[in-house]
């Protein structure tokens, strides 16, 4: 178990509780609208966990603080987990839960820049999020700033041209603040996306276009903490990508095991059974 | 299954009265009887960046064609050669932006309009974001044919919430809207005309400056009013030179903004004094300014005849550019014979 000792927002809380937490919040977001993308929020909880409670830097009280490491959401579908990682962070109130998806919410089903504090970019056009980290990591290092830009995408983004400019680029300006997370989760809106696009081993893609790749369980929080920390600690004068292995609604079994497709559909009456499902299996 | 017979064209042609040259790729305007200005578009960037640390220029290989080369000599470490992808160019420019730059980003208009759209659309646009998309190559300014003449990139981005354009005539245009797409806080898109530019404006109205929203009267006139943008208006100034003689009375009215339109220009000018009104714009029939004009004339109420001068919703053939814009209707004669076919 990973104990985080930071004061502040990140009180002595473990990672396996974090991620819990997120998981929880999302089924909670899930169940008011009857809908969501609650396979990919529950397989990339443990992710989100370690990114905002281990390598983020930032200060929930103000969430454009310079300083703050940059945190882009590139998949704007997966906004009900970066909603729940962003409350569980304190960035959002937790009383806004209710709202998701709402007229007038501050949280849209697809995450948007202008919505939301701590959403940083608008995603969802897929493609758009490293070619944009790599601007950011540009403009970082013209101001001096030592802040990361860290991009998290889906396996299926991996199919747009787009990101591969932005993968060569990185490479040319040796973006060394830029780090990106792929959630690969092996699903796209038509089925398995090493079946289309993202054929074969990816590290070594990356480590061909001059990257630094870790591929790492993405449900494993020890092998993440240990992924972002070897990210962040590289000397290397290159861009860093961890690509995370995950399984689609990690933590809820009866929806792990049913046949997965992109968008999980949950029966009216199984929110409340996910949730009593998720309730059994909570860190001690 | 053979291709229709219109989209074939292998029957030798023969070059109308002898061999036409054409700078195809590089589309320089001189030549047109006026002085010009060398690259007015990457010294004003240089003038404007040395007094605003914010300023950044981006090209997606294209530097040398859009005058960003000035600026990239000048300041060297204030310019990104991001490489022959304008989808990254713009990303990128945008998460320049995001981090407090003002980046100037080039590439030629088919690639930012065509290519890269959803990125100028979803990075840029839709969060406000002050970058500067500058395109060389706007409708008919090359012989290349259809893969270089962005013939429909006005209709494209006004399409786009937010987005402001401007048709630059002159070298005068291209000085002065620099400074004032900095200090819009916001997304533009700018057309460029590059290298030897002509000094247009200035001549027939010498306290012209450009003015960012503004349409401005560069000549009056009793018989038609020219309302044009972009290069068409040194075509309709030359072309309403050479009607005064034929006793032919015409005003031009000047567009460089095409969004935000200048509405209560265009409509008072328009309702004075029965004149026909023609459109000239370096763009395709559909979605410039002369459906822009014609959407606030009925609006308004205000309906004189009406007349556009604007390229076919056609690709457009290759060729010397000069023969292309006779051919199209864009040259000063063919304005002139149009105008005087339509009193």
């Amino acid at each position: 178990m990973h104990e985080e000792t930071q004061e502040g927002h990140r009180p002595n809380m473990s990672l396996e509780m974090r991620a819990w937490n997120i998981r929880r919040k999302a089924l909670l977001m899930g169940e008011v609208q009857g809908q969501g993308y609650i396979g990919q929020a529950l397989g990339v909880a443990d992710v989100l966990a370690t990114a905002w409670f281990h390598a983020l830097d930032y200060r929930p009280e103000d969430p454009e603080w310079e300083g703050r490491d940059r945190f882009y959401l590139s998949i704007g579908h997966y906004a009900i987990a970066l909603y729940a990682a962003l409350m569980e962070a304190g960035i959002l109130p937790e009383e806004e839960l209710g709202t998701y998806g709402m007229d007038d919410s501050r949280m849209p089903m697809s995450g948007m820049a202008s919505y939301t504090p701590g959403m940083e970019i608008t995603g969802g056009s897929l493609g758009q999020g490293l070619g944009i980290a790599v601007g950011a990591s540009l403009g970082l290092k013209r101001k001096g700033n030592p802040a990361f830009v860290y991009n998290l995408m889906s396996d299926g983004e991996l199919g747009e041209g787009s990101t591969w400019e932005a993968v060569m680029s990185a490479v040319q300006w040796k973006l060394d603040n830029l780090i990106c997370v792929v959630d690969f989760n092996n699903q796209q809106a038509d089925g398995p996306t090493r079946d289309a696009l993202a054929e074969g081993t990816q590290a070594p893609k990356w480590e061909a276009f001059g990257w630094h790749a870790q591929e790492v369980d993405g449900n494993d929080l020890k092998d993440l903490v240990a992924a972002f920390d070897a990210a962040r600690e590289l000397t290397e004068p290159k861009p860093r990508v961890i690509i995370c292995n995950t399984r689609m609604c990690k933590g809820v079994d009866f929806l792990e095991t049913r046949e997965i497709t992109h968008f999980v559909r949950v029966e009216p009456d199984e929110w409340a059974k996910a949730l009593d499902t998720l309730e059994e299996g909570k860190p001690q | 299954m053979t291709l229709a017979s219109s989209r074939r064209k292998y029957e030798p042609r023969k070059a109308p009265g002898g061999k036409v040259a054409t700078s195809a790729m590089i589309a320089s305007l001189e030549a047109e009887g006026y002085d010009t200005v060398a690259a007015p578009f990457g010294e004003a960037l240089v003038e404007a960046a040395r007094k605003d640390k914010r300023i950044v220029g981006l090209t997606a290989d294209l530097s040398k064609y859009t005058d960003l080369h000035v600026f990239a000599k000048a300041m060297p470490e204030r310019f990104y050669q991001m490489g022959m992808a304008e989808a990254l160019l713009m990303s990128a420019a945008a998460g320049m932006a995001r981090e407090g730059f003002i980046p100037f980003a080039t590439t030629y208009a088919v690639f930012a309009s065509r290519r890269a759209y959803d990125f100028i659309a979803m990075a840029i646009a839709e969060e406000n974001l002050p970058v500067k998309v500058v395109c060389a190559l706007p409708g008919l300014t090359t012989g290349y044919g259809p893969s270089h003449q962005a013939t429909e990139d006005l209709a494209i981005f006004r399409g786009l919430p937010g987005m402001v354009v401007i048709d630059p005539c002159d070298a005068c245009d291209i000085a002065g809207m620099v400074p004032a797409m900095i200090a819009h806080d916001g997304p533009v898109y700018a057309r460029l005309l590059r290298g030897k530019v002509p000094s247009v404006l200035t001549r027939h109205k010498p306290d012209y400056r450009f003015q960012l929203g503004k349409a401005q009267m560069i000549r009056e006139g009793r018989d038609v009013l020219v309302i044009s943008t972009g290069l068409m208006t040194m075509r309709a100034l030359d072309a309403a030179e050479a009607l005064a003689s034929d006793n032919v009375d015409v005003a031009v009215l000047h567009v460089p903004t095409i969004k935000p339109l200048d509405v209560a220009t265009i409509l008072a000018e328009a309702s004075r004094g029965g004149r026909l009104v023609v459109t000239a714009e370096n763009h395709s029939v559909n979605g410039g300014l002369g459906e822009a004009v014609a959407k606030a004339l009925l609006l308004a109420g205000v309906t004189p005849r009406f007349r556009m001068i604007a390229l076919p919703d056609e690709f457009l053939e290759a060729g010397a550019l000069p023969t292309l814009h006779d051919m199209y209707g864009l040259s000063v004669a063919k304005v002139k014979d149009q105008i005087k076919g339509w009193l």
